[in-house]
This record gives structure tokens, sequence and C-alpha cells, in this order.
């Protein structure tokens, strides 16, 4: 447990006694209004709101803009700024080893929908318990602007250069392959973005959240379907959505004519209160046909699309000792002398 | 043509006194896919079970059925389990390849054939034991499969009379091989018989090769290096696998799975104290396993060159990063795809640079199934030692075939984790910094998540000795000097090479791997045949330890002898030796897909010795 200080008196304290600053990491090198450190400021308010122990916390990164920014929260927690495009690999490693860990994992548009798309669909697949967040800004920021996978169709870069190929829909695909609890939100909607991420804090599985989030330097202007204003202009949120931890002991009254809610794992419970149309995000048919139809209407639904809170996640399905393995005692992992002997014998 | 005939024909090829006993080769020629695999281990069973050292080597196609395939047993009362270039004894089942079979026999060799093959016709200088398969399987089954699988069984039942292997060792070998298949038992029971049956009445012996009960194998095992590596990890305390299925090096990680499944369960919750993952690719597989090593596991993962190569950016992290992992390598015939099936030490020297910028990694060289046991549990304490991807260079003769050894010893040492930081550790060096030499060895202190110490943050980015992001050109060279003598600190932890030196010789040998084997008769050959006496050093792992440059020292000229075309070996020994050293080394390649022999080495040793 993290107890660095004790807070002095009238300071602002979580659940397990830490201030903010505590889930704080380094100063940020990215752009000034760059999309991703506004996401980094949900992810310090989520895990502080939800008094998550930072060190029990791993997070991790491939490469790119997206991927410096987990030096920006969270300093007691260890980090890893892996390699381009295979952070889902070793996080898988980091995880099934220490079962203990919270994992996070930061990945950008090209990270995940480029060169790591394959170990994105694996990832997905086995439904690790990892909170995988893309920062998608449809471009290569850290090398000055090129298209990514995520770019829509007919948008255009900088220089005019137009995007002749369709996008790949990173949330379609996470559901279609296994992710138990798949978003996307938009670094401008910090209300929802906060919403979701304590949410998957409270979830066992995969939750991938796709987050659009403009790079003001390169992707921003007008031509670019994933600017500031071509996000808020087209950006469709799905509900209202309201979170409430199981650690906050209160009943509350909702319509259930007008609100839906979900139990996750640890009781928490989202409240989701109807926006446009009546939406349930257990139903992994109309989320497809949703993400479907959106897009066809040059919109982006926002919000929680698919969740299944009692999927069984990939450490339930290795059967792994609860202990994490990487901490077990060498008298558990080394067999004795009559087991080689056993073995020995098999080969006279 | 009657066997009489043949009989005739072939007499006066070679003195019928003449007896060559426990001291030749038998090659089986079959079509990949046709069940042989029950009948050459049967076999070579048989001999090991009469206690005459044998040796088993497959040399199979990339393929699943229907391809030549050739198995060959050596038996050798000197206890010579290289390959021998030589076949004595040729098994011809397969209509494909027999006519070259047969014509690249040497004089006086011995071609057991199926009749209608008709191969007798092809030489006068070999003696042939013509034989009725179809014929003799008839009354045995119907079942028009069964027979095609069972078929083999009858050559067995023919040798054990030819060679006077005896019978109550082959049948105690088949029930060894197919456990409590009672129906299998029986049926290729019925085959073997009808091939001794068969021999007893049909085919006088002509040939002069026997085998005689010996000694020499007591209380000794029969194992593939693979299945051997895998017994190695399991010991070690290997508790994250990472994998994906590539030829030679499959059944480590299968034999593995196994074995972890019946010894690696917590005996109170029945639980895993082990995972393991069949990954996309290599690259996954290398990422897990550097994830797993990270946060403290024991981790590993194994493949042979094509996979290695993809291993490349991952092993550079590792490296630069100081993450531990244990990467065997089956080696196989390359460039790229190569033959997959054929045996290589040809990934040496990309192995031990693998990945850009300046690394360089441990490789540690088994050349017994022995040391596929201990060198794995080495691997992983190195590993952990030396925070950094260690590679076991094994090859597809060691993985998959099948070899003689003592069994394994229990290990006496405690597993060694390495540097990790605790509470003791870190009030006595004051501050915590993961990349910091504290102790002069160049090797930090770790932590890992969840340990209760301070935390880092791990990055294949330039970093100074806290583990920040930096760009600063004192950072790097610092760092990568530290990395340098980090290296220079694995020279005292791999196993040192065993050195043979002989006071009059003056000639060397260096050999690492299988290719041993072929140097242990190599070095009797030149011995006996050209009384030149060599010294041998046989390495055992990379960085070289000073044994190394003493030997070479030591010797007027060294020859390196390695399997591969462009003396890998010895490319990292000029990297290291003074201009006087590197003066002296000559090369002895060996690149044909096939094992290196003895006799080859002692050529080619000569050749150069006299030109």
């Amino acid at each position: 447990m993290s107890t660095p200080t004790q807070p002095a008196p009238g300071k602002k304290v979580n659940r397990i006694g830490l201030e903010p600053v505590v889930y704080r990491g380094s100063k940020t090198t990215l752009c000034a209004g760059c999309g991703h450190n506004a996401i980094t400021e949900r992810i310090i308010d989520a895990f502080f709101e939800m008094g998550v122990d930072p060190t029990s916390v791993v997070k991790l990164s491939g490469i790119g803009c997206s991927s410096k920014s987990p030096a920006y929260f969270l300093s007691q927690s260890h980090g890893f700024n892996s390699v381009h495009g295979r952070m889902p690999s070793v996080a898988t490693g980091a995880v099934v080893s220490n079962r203990k860990m919270i994992a996070i994992g930061i990945s950008g548009d090209g990270d995940t929908g480029a060169i790591g798309i394959g170990q994105f669909v694996h990832l997905m697949r086995r439904n690790l318990p990892i909170i995988y967040i893309i920062e998608d800004n449809g471009c290569y920021g850290l090398t000055k602007g090129q298209f990514s996978p995520t770019a829509d169709l007919g948008s255009t870069l900088k220089t005019g250069v137009i995007n002749d190929l369709p996008p790949i829909d990173t949330c379609t695909l996470a559901i279609e392959l296994g992710a138990s609890f798949v978003a996307r939100s938009f670094s401008g909607d910090p209300k929802q973005l906060k919403a979701i991420l304590k949410a998957a804090l409270s979830h066992r599985g995969t939750c991938m959240i796709d987050v659009l989030s403009p790079c003001v330097t390169f992707n921003d202007h007008d031509g670019s379907t994933k600017s500031y204003s071509y996000a808020k202009d087209h950006e469709e949120p799905l509900a209202d959505m309201n979170f409430v931890p199981f650690f906050e002991d209160i009943n509350i009254d909702y319509d259930p004519g007008t609100t839906t809610s979900v139990t996750l794992h640890n009781g928490s419970k989202i409240l989701l209160n109807k926006l446009a149309e009546d939406y349930n995000p257990t139903d992994k048919h109309r989320a497809l046909a949703l993400l479907r139809e959106t897009a066809s209407r040059n919109e982006f639904a926002t919000g929680l699309l698919y969740v299944e809170p009692d999927k069984q996640d990939f450490i339930d399905l290795l059967g792994l000792v609860d202990e994490p393995l990487a901490s077990l005692d060498p008298s558990k992992v080394r067999p004795g002398k009559a087991a080689l002997d056993e073995i020995m014998d098999s080969f006279r | 043509m009657s066997v009489t005939d043949v009989a005739d024909q072939e007499a006066g090829q070679r003195t019928r006194t003449e007896r060559i006993v426990n001291d030749f080769a038998i090659q089986v020629a079959t079509v990949n896919g046709s069940g042989s695999q029950t009948a050459n281990l049967v076999l070579l069973r048989s001999i090991f079970q009469m206690g005459v050292p044998v040796g088993g080597k497959n040399m199979f196609p990339s393929n699943i059925a229907g391809l030549p395939t050739w198995y060959t047993i050596r038996a050798s009362h000197k206890g010579y389990i290289g390959r021998k270039k030589e076949v004595d004894f040729l098994v011809a089942m397969n209509a494909e390849t027999a006519k070259e079979d047969v014509l690249s026999l040497a004089p006086g060799a011995v071609a057991l054939y199926d009749e209608p093959l008709k191969l007798n016709e092809l030489r006068k200088d070999v003696i042939f034991y013509p034989v009725p398969f179809d014929k003799l399987m008839q009354p045995i089954t119907h079942d028009a499969k069964l027979r095609r699988l069972v078929r083999n069984m009858v050559y067995d039942g023919v040798l054990s009379k030819l060679l006077s292997i005896d019978m109550g060792q082959m049948e105690k070998a088949l029930r060894k091989q197919l456990g409590k298949k009672q129906k299998a038992i029986d049926l290729n029971m019925s085959a073997l018989k009808a091939g001794y049956d068969y021999a007893e009445a049909n085919l006088p012996k002509q040939d002069p090769f026997v085998i005689e009960p010996m000694n020499k194998t007591q209380g000794m095992i029969l194992i593939e290096g693979n299945a051997a590596a895998a017994i190695g990890c399991m010991m070690a305390g290997v508790t994250f696998v990472g994998w994906y299925p590539i030829t030679p090096s499959s059944s480590l990680c299968e034999s593995l799975i196994d074995y972890l499944k019946k010894y690696r369960k917590d005996p109170e919750t029945g639980k895993n104290t082990y995972a393991v993952i069949q990954a996309e690719d290599e690259l996954a597989a290398l990422g897990m396993v550097l994830g797993a090593g990270w946060v403290g596991a024991r981790s590993m993962t194994s493949s042979a060159g094509p996979g290695i190569s993809l291993m490349s950016e991952f092993t550079g992290l590792g490296y630069y990063a100081e993450i531990p992992a244990v990467i065997f390598d089956v080696q196989r015939c390359g460039p790229s795809t190569g033959l997959p099936t054929r045996t290589g030490q040809q990934d040496i020297l990309s192995t031990a640079i693998l990945s850009h910028g300046d690394t360089k990694h441990p490789l540690l060289l088994p050349s017994s199934v022995t040391e596929c046991y201990t060198m794995a549990m080495d691997a992983f304490d190195i590993s952990e030692q030396m925070q950094t991807p260690v590679f076991v260079m094994s090859d597809l003769d060691l993985g998959m075939n099948t070899w003689m050894a003592q069994p394994f010893e229990y290990p006496t040492k405690p597993i060694k984790r390495g540097k990790m930081l605790d509470a003791e550790t870190l009030k006595r060096v004051g501050e915590f910094a993961r990349y910091r030499d504290v102790d002069g060895d160049g090797i930090p202190y770790r932590t890992v998540p969840g340990d209760g110490m301070p935390a880092y943050f791990t990055r294949g980015s330039g970093h100074n000795e806290k583990a920040q992001y930096s760009e600063r050109a004192e950072d790097y060279s610092k760092n990568l000097d530290r990395l340098a003598r980090k290296f220079e600190t694995a020279r005292t932890l791999v196993p040192k090479p065993d050195v043979e030196l002989q006071a009059k010789g003056k000639v060397g040998i260096i050999a690492y791997g299988t290719t041993h084997w072929a140097i242990v008769e190599s070095r009797d050959q030149l011995s006996h045949e050209a009384q030149l006496t060599t010294s041998y050093l046989r390495l055992k792992a990379y960085p070289f330890t000073p044994e190394v440059f003493e030997f070479i020292d030591k010797c007027d000229r060294v020859y390196v002898v390695e399997q591969n075309r462009d003396s890998q070996m010895l490319s990292l020994l000029r990297m290291e030796c003074n201009p006087t050293q590197i003066a002296k080394l000559r090369s002895i390649p060996h690149y044909a897909g096939l094992p290196i022999d003895g006799r080859s080495v002692t050529t080619e040793l000569l050749r150069q010795e006299r030109a």
C-alpha cells in the first residue's frame, strides 16, 4: 500500500487515504492541447476516485505519442513502454504472471490498428483482464502526421493528401473477437470518459476503450474527421452515463423506463439514462448493428457499447493458483526428487 | 530369382569368416506417414537393451505423409554415437528412393528390400536379402490400413534373425513403445514373428554384421534432447511459457506441457503453478515472456531460426531494458525456410548479436541430452542473475533424435533469482536506481510490481540510471558501457569449456554442440590412422571464458569445427582474439543438412594439415 504522506488536515483524500497528487506522473511532453493529456487527466481522476492502490497497478504501452503517456500518471506504479504494436503480448505475460496487478495499457491508432493489429485481435480473443485504451487521432503524430488505419475514407492530411482506404473500427473488432467491455469516448467529453474508466476498473476482463483524441498539431484541420470541431459535431452519445461504485453505499432511485442499469463483477453499477434511443449494452448483435448504423450516418456513437459482466477471463481459463506465479516459493515450482525418478524410469 | 541365386551371386564378395560385431550402421528407408517410427524405435531399443551403445537419427521431410524418410541406427561397441557416414545395412522399403539408396552403398554393404523392387539387379557387390512383405502380411490382418502400418515390423523380425537381435528384447521394446495397447501389441508381434520365421526359413546369413550382448548401457536412459530440455525447464522452476509451434522445436514445449500438467499442480488446490500460452506468433511469444520476466516470473520460449529472427526486436528490448528470459533455439537449416527438418548450427552468429544497435547475448551450447537438462537450469539462473535474455542453442539432431544418457541427477543447487531489491539492500544502497551499477559488476538491482519496493519505468528508449527518459550523450554511453561490463560478468557465470590438452599435440580442435560426437570419433581416427594427437576444447557457452584463449595460445593451430557454411563461431572468436591467436584459427565447416560425422572431419583436417 502507498502511504506516502499523512494527509494534511482538510486535504482531499480518497477511500484509501491518498491525495490526488499521488496519482499524478511526470510532466507531459506532448503538445499543448493534445487530446491525450485530457485522457491522462481522466485516468488520474478515475484511479483516485476509485481508490486504487497505485502499487497494485502496472501500466504498459507500445510506441507513439499515446504510448508516452503512462509516464504522466501513477508515478508509483511500475510502467513499461515496450515496442511498437506489441504491448498486448507484454501485458499478457505480465498480467498472467502476476494476477493481483491491475493492468492499464495505452496504445494509439497506429500502434493498435496497423503494426499491432495482430496482437490486438488476439488480446481481445483472450479476454485478458486489462484496461486497453486506444488514444485515437487517426494519424501518426510522432512521425509527423501520416495516416493511420482508423482515418476515415476521404479525410485529408494537412498537406492535402486524401485517405483512400476505409477505416478499421477497433470497437467492432473488439466486440466480434470477445472483449467483454467495449466503449468509445471522446477526450473532449470528460464526464463520460471518467464514468467509463471507473466502470472499467470494476470489470474483470478486457476493457477496450477507443477514445477519440484529436492531434492538435497534425490532424485538427478542416479536412480531418478526427478534429475537435468534427468530433464535437458528430459525436452521438448513446446515453447519459453514470457510475455508482460498490463502496458508495447509496440507494439511487431511477426510472426503469428511462434508465438501464448494469451491475458489474464487483457490485458496482452503471446507470444509462436513455437519450436518443433505448440502448442495451449487453446485446452483442445490437451493439454491432449500432456501430454500423452510426458509421453510415458519419456519426460516431460514444458510451458503453458492449459489456458482458460475467464472462470468464483469461486468468480463470488458465486455472492459475491464487498467488502470483512470479512470487511462488521455490518449493512450489521445483518438483521433488521422486518426480524426477519417475520421469527417468519412463525413459529406461 | 530365388534366394539361392542371390546367395550364389554374392558369395565371394567378402570372406565368410569375417564378423563385424556391434560396429555398424543400419539405415531404414521408408515413406513418411507409413508408421515406420515404431519399428525403428523398437529396433533401436532392442539393441540398447542388449547393452550395446546406440544412436538413432531420423532424417525426415518437412511433410506429413508420402515423402522419403531415412532412419539410421548406429551400434558402436566403442560408444560412438555420432552419425556414421557409411551405411552398412540398408532396409529399402521406399520404391521411390530404393535405387539411389542401393547405388550409394559401399561395396560389401547389405540391402534388405521389398522383393518386388528387384533391387538385386542393380549391383553385384552388395549382399541382397529380398523379403516379400505384402505376402507375409496377408495372413496377419485384412485391414488394409493396419497392414500398411504394421508392415514395417516385418523388417524388425527379419533383422532380429539376421543380426542376432534377441526376439525377447524386441518384444520388450515393443511393449515399451506401445504401452498397454494389447491389440496393437498382438498385431505387431505377429508381423515381427512373420519376419523372423521368413528369415529363418529363407535367408541364409551372408553378411558379417552381428549384434552381441554387452554391458555398456546398464542403467541408462534413451531420450530426445527436447524432452530432456523440457524436464530441465520444469526443474528450473519455470512459471511462464509463451510459445509458437515450429519444427524442430515444438516437441520441447509440448513435452513441457505434459510434465507441467502432471507435476506442477498445487497439491492443495489442484491449480496450476505455471502458465503456458500458445501465442499468435513468435513475436508475441517473446513479448509475453518478457512481460512475465518483467514481473518476476521464470519465463521461457522455444523456437527455431525463422522464429528467432522474428524475436529479434524483442530480444533487443530484453537486452536494453534488462529483463530475464530463456530462449531455446533448436536450430535447423536456413537461410529462410531452408530445410526445416534438417539439422545445423547456423544461428550462432546472428543469435549472439540478435537485434539492432549494440547487443550481445549469452549463448549456452549443449552437446548432449544431459546438457539439455542441466543447461536449461543454468539458463534460467544466468538470465535472472544477468537480467538479460539467454539463449540455449540446441539443434534438430540433439532435440529430435534419440540419445543414450545416464539418468539425470536431481539439482542440488538452489534456484538463483539474481539481484532482487529487498528492504535490507535498499537500506544499504540508500536509494533505488534501476540501472545503477552498485556492485561494480554491471548488474543493477531490480524491483518487480507488487514486491513493495520502489517502482520504475521500463523503456526501450534511452534512459539514465534512474530509468528516466534521457537522450543525454553521457547517460547513453555510460549505460552502454555498463551493459558491456555486465557482459564481462557473464564470462564468470557461464559454464566453462571442457579442455583436453595433449602435451605433444600442437594441433587443437574447437567444437561445440552436437559436433562434439564427430570430434570424439575423429580424434581417435586421427590418432590411430594418422598418428596425429590432438588437443580438444569443447565450448559450452558464449561469451568465451579465459580457458578458450589459453587453449589457442597453447596450440600451433586450431581447427574450429562447426555445422554451418560461414564459420560462425570462428567469426565470434576472431572478434575477441589477438592477431597471433587469429592467425592460428582454421575452419572445418559442415553444412549438408545431415549431422556431421567423424570421418568427414578426419578427412578434411588431414587435407588441411597436408596442404
